[in-house]
């Protein structure tokens, strides 16, 4: 068996160019079965998602919006070693470290932490890389289905600590949970 | 007497050009609904419930928009062919009987705006007339493609004129009339005409695709190869016109092929109907009956155009002049001669 004729789908069907017969050549047989076709698909199932009111199920394993982790005491866990950064295949991690003062202890839980920690979200393809890399578990893709909004310009993607640092609340709420 | 008639016509004339108006305008909505549902979408929705409201949404937006004129030195022919394309569309319905009569006042209203003996005769000319509009368009363009796109237009409706004329003189040949009322009226009972005369049934069928320019015989617009065609350059409610009398043509050629074909307002058991709950009802039922085999005609308008893809334009060519012309011609003979035989 040639490749030419092989059908890997199992639907190759071989062209021809034999001369229509009359009943063909008036195409009423191939357009009643047309119809019986798309008169079928009126009836199935709509694939359409309403998109504000119905969203897609996500897949179980999804990675959303990054997050910068606080510890059991509501203190920043990332040290700025630049390993994810490192790591990102799409290079959208930038950070400044910066060194601790003392009056800082209850803040960062390192010596050495990050002032200043950039994501850019057009740049990032959620790969999550970033979080295996990291030795801290400092960084996370949550499941949250909290995206990066729809904006006109393109600094407004690159997520500062602002957007990203876990909120104080949460870690709060955390280490209740965690102690209970 | 005579102001009598005048009111009551107008009002026929009224009705029918409302209802003529208010089915384009949701034959958009069902063409964008059937199109959805034949590609597995749900189709528009947002507008009023269930997208009721989307017609008159299409309608503000156009009227909304810019009526830009490219620069032709035809500008009067430009604003000639919408309007020649829609007045067609309406005056066609004139002659078609809507509904044998009703007994109101103490009078018999005919229910059909003029009964005039030569109906289907007045019909092929005003729709012959109709290729007018996308002609005198599409030069007046100033754009080739609008241009190419009337040439096709022309063509391909004088092609299929033919092939209709021929199927409507078997059909003549059983009737031995031209009115409609009474064409109508021969069908009563279950005698329809599409009994007698399949072949010319499909014939004409197959033609009025042709004739109101719908897929698969839309090669006078096809967005491929012509851009739009003949309404490339037409914007704003100019261009809404020719919309808008795509769909009045296919309405009142659902209604033609109804009334010739299908056994107008009749239904089984109409005559019963007469007898026991008198004429109103029965006519009024009659008009229901009509107008769901309209919608019928319509719905497969729709169902053909997202089916079937367009004609190459030789293809378009075999099938009128080498398939249609002759097998209409056959049909033609066949009643001939079996009218002759059982004389
Ligand atoms: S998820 Fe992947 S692409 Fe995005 S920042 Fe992390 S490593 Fe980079
Ligand atoms: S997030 Fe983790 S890997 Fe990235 S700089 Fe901070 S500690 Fe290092």
């Amino acid at each position: 068996m040639s490749l030419d004729t092989y059908s890997f789908s199992g639907r190759k069907k071989q062209v021809s160019n034999k001369k229509l017969t009359w009943l063909e050549s008036i195409y009423l047989v191939a357009i009643a079965k047309g119809m019986w076709v798309t008169l079928k698909h009126m009836f199935r199932k709509k694939v359409t998602i309403s998109y504000p009111e119905q969203t897609r199920p996500f897949s179980p394993v999804y990675r959303g919006l990054h997050m910068l982790m606080r510890d059991d005491e509501g203190r920043e866990r990332c040290t700025a070693c630049g390993l994810c950064a490192l790591s990102c295949p799409a290079e959208a991690i930038s950070m400044t470290a910066a060194e601790r003062k003392p009056e800082e202890k209850h803040l960062y839980r390192e010596e050495k932490y990050a002032s200043i920690y950039e994501i850019n979200m057009l740049r990032c393809i959620f790969c999550g890389l970033c979080e295996e890399a990291c030795p801290k578990q400092a960084i996370y893709l949550t499941k949250s289905k909290v995206f990066a909004k729809s904006n006109s310009t393109r600094e407004s993607f690159i997520f500062g600590k602002e957007e990203l640092v876990m909120p104080l609340e949460m870690a709060i709420q955390n280490s209740k949970q965690n102690q209970a | 007497m005579d102001n009598t008639i005048l009111i009551e016509k107008s009002v026929i004339i009224l009705v029918v050009f409302a209802i003529t108006m208010l089915m384009a305008m949701y034959m958009t909505l069902a063409e964008r609904k059937i199109a959805a549902w034949i590609q597995d979408r749900i189709g528009p929705n947002r507008a009023g419930k269930g997208g009721i409201l989307q017609p008159l949404a299409d309608g503000l937006k156009l009227f909304a928009k810019e009526e830009y004129a490219p620069d032709t030195p035809n500008k009067f022919l430009f604003v000639l062919g919408p309007t020649i394309s829609m007045t067609i569309a309406l005056i066609t319905s004139a002659v078609l009987p809507w509904g044998d009569k009703l007994h109101l006042f103490g009078r018999d209203i005919i229910l059909q705006s003029a009964d005039i003996n030569v109906g289907l005769l007045y019909i092929f000319a005003v729709l012959s007339v109709s290729v007018y509009g996308i002609m005198i368009g599409g030069w007046a363009s100033n754009n080739k493609y609008s241009l190419m796109s009337a040439m096709r237009a022309a063509s391909q409706m004088i092609s299929y004129e033919i092939a209709m004329g021929l199927s409507i003189i078997a059909l003549l040949l059983m009737t031995q009339t031209l009115s409609l009322r009474e064409i109508a009226l021969q069908q009563n009972g279950m005698n329809w005409n599409i009994f007698y005369q399949p072949l010319g049934f499909l014939i004409f069928w197959i033609c009025s695709f042709a004739e109101t320019n719908r897929n698969p015989f839309d090669l006078a617009e096809c967005e491929q190869e012509l851009i739009g065609g003949y309404h490339t350059e037409y914007s704003s409610m100019r261009m809404g016109f020719f919309l808008f009398a795509e769909y009045a043509s296919m309405f009142v050629s659902s209604a033609i092929l109804s009334i010739l074909y299908l056994g107008a307002y009749n239904y089984p058991g109409m005559d019963w109907a007469v007898e026991n709950w008198g004429v109103n009802i029965a006519n009024v039922i009659g008009m229901l009956v009509l107008f769901i085999k309209i919608c019928f005609f319509i719905f497969v308008y729709m169902w053909v155009r997202w089916t079937l893809p367009r004609f190459r334009y030789d293809q378009l060519m075999n099938l009128g002049w080498k398939k249609l012309i002759p097998l209409a011609l056959f049909n033609i003979l066949v009643t001939a001669v079996v009218i002759l035989l059982l004389k």
